[in-house]
């Protein structure tokens, strides 16, 4: 078996799905806490839905690079779902619900109606649930997605302070002068990034449980912001390396394997709450 | 110079009014209570002199060395987060935020600041506490600290006893008193009248009929009526 492992890491392609996959894990660990208590959950569930429909247009379009299009579309939609999610005349989820759905359906039928290739329930599967799809990268979008999770993660690292701030207590935040707004609007823009960038690795059905369970695993056993948001980066690297060697040595779909991990990964962490608070 | 003085305010939403033609000022070393019944616009009132929302008419001054956004605020307890993982030192430091400016990290200064704080409202034995382990009472006392962090001038404190059992409740009233003390001048929104007039130097009643004077002011002209 290690032969075998040793055998597929020396390609290059595996490599690269290896490095773009950790990274990719690393940057959507960050935001989870943030998603999970500022109840911007469901925004990151619509926006992987709004990507899959742009995914669906870029491949009609047969654009050489389809992240070109789809990250602008879901960044904007990222800004719309935020100002929606304030507005009173139409209920926030259920904006959000509207959007998702019908460009989940759009896209479909798009698709249907236009489609290119010989295998369309394939690729819609490959854009639902990724497959093999981070193990296709080609060069430029590897050089995309490396160039994206660095911004993302010097974002973090710059504004970790007053993202802590802004998900506390937004009142205090705002009424000690504070751009609320402005830093919302930045959580929702990288959140838009780190789907599109997601989208490869684990497919755009899935993305949440790459965000939230890394996090909501990290909140069982820690205590401070900081810790929690250290705790879930390296759990949700752990994760992914793990899913991607299994799937890679079984042959099972990439994205499936990589959540399968962070779901056990989650029930190991309550395991362990349980077994201290037995023990105390 | 007043530190604050509002000036013919109409404040709401959506244009809608909840509170007419409103003026009064706050003096550096005030302890003003704001007392009126639930939906009288003591909240929207709040919430437009710490500049989360703008007033239909009128305007708010700062002056006395305050500036706008150099308010301490303290919220009512159930608009903090229950379930958050930080520290009781990580939310303290997080009312220095407005001494960031544009730099990214707290400085050595802020953590000071952040520390003498906790030592001042007596929670430095659990700095590293989780805060959603703590009890209603020592909850608020961090939320006062990291009030104190963003100013030392003027504290906003929305029914900072709701919900706290009468020990807890007496504790409170002292800490915000000897902090008056000290001369940081108080802005309190209080359901209980007894202890508003008990406490504060000055007392404004919003709702049906709009009070604003100094307790003696108040007694001589209300009374021990209850509202």
């Amino acid at each position: 078996m290690i032969d075998m492992l040793n055998l597929y890491l020396s390609f290059p392609y595996v490599q690269r799905a290896i490095i773009v996959g950790v990274l990719i894990a690393l940057c959507s660990s960050l935001l989870g806490v943030t998603l999970v208590l500022k109840r911007f959950s469901y925004i990151g569930d619509g926006l992987s839905h709004v990507a899959f429909g742009a995914m669906a247009v870029a491949g009609i379009l047969r654009l050489s690079n389809d992240m070109l299009l789809v990250l602008p579309i879901t960044m904007i939609s990222a800004i719309l779902l935020l100002r929606s999610g304030r507005n009173t005349r139409i209920k926030g989820d259920a904006a959000i619900a509207m959007i998702s759905v019908g460009a989940l359906a759009v896209g479909y039928l798009l698709l249907n109606l236009f489609h290119t290739s010989g295998n369309l329930s394939g690729d819609v599967c490959t854009t639902l649930f990724g497959s093999m799809s981070i193990l296709t990268l080609r060069p430029a979008e590897v050089w995309l997605c490396l160039g994206l999770s660095i911004a993302v993660m010097i974002l973090f690292f710059v504004f970790y302070n007053r993202i802590f701030a802004v998900t506390f207590d937004e009142d205090f935040a705002r009424a000690t002068g504070t751009r609320a707004d402005a830093y919302n609007l930045l959580i929702a823009t990288v959140i838009a990034v780190i789907i599109v960038m997601a989208m490869n690795l684990v497919g755009s059905l899935l993305i949440s449980a790459l965000i939230i369970f890394p996090a909501m695993a990290a909140m069982r056993l820690f205590k401070s912001f900081r810790s929690v948001t250290i705790c879930s980066a390296v759990l949700s690297v752990c994760c992914a390396l793990a899913g991607l060697l299994i799937s890679i040595l079984a042959g099972t779909p990439v994205g499936s394997t990589i959540v399968a991990a962070d779901i056990a990964a989650f029930l190991a962490c309550c395991g362990v709450v349980k077994l201290q608070r037995r023990t105390v | 110079m007043a530190q604050l003085t509002c000036d013919h305010l109409r404040l709401g939403y959506e244009g809608r009014p909840v509170l007419e033609d409103l003026s009064f000022s706050v003096q550096a070393g005030d302890y003003l209570c704001i007392v009126g019944e639930n939906g009288s616009g003591k909240t929207t009132l709040m919430r437009t002199i710490l500049g989360l929302q703008k007033p239909l008419q009128g305007s708010i001054r700062f002056g006395d060395g305050l500036r706008e956004g150099g308010i301490g605020y303290l919220p009512q307890q159930t608009n903090v987060q229950k379930d958050f993982p930080a520290t009781v030192r990580e939310v303290v430091l997080s009312g220095c935020q407005a001494r960031l400016k544009n730099r990214p990290f707290y400085s050595r200064a802020d953590k000071k600041r952040a520390e003498e704080n906790m030592n001042k409202m007596g929670i430095s034995a659990f700095a590293k506490r989780c805060f959603r382990e703590l009890s209603g009472g020592q909850q608020q006392r961090v939320l006062l600290a990291r009030a104190l962090c963003a100013t030392e001038k003027l504290l906003f404190l929305d029914e900072p006893v709701s919900g706290l059992d009468p020990n807890v409740t007496a504790e409170m009233y002292a800490l915000i008193r000897s902090l008056n003390r000290e001369g940081v001048t108080i802005l309190m929104i209080s359901h209980d009248l007894a202890s508003a007039v008990r406490e504060a130097s000055h007392i404004l009643a919003v709702g049906d009929s709009v009070f604003y004077g100094t307790k003696e002011e108040w007694l001589a002209e209300k009374g021990g009526e209850r509202l």
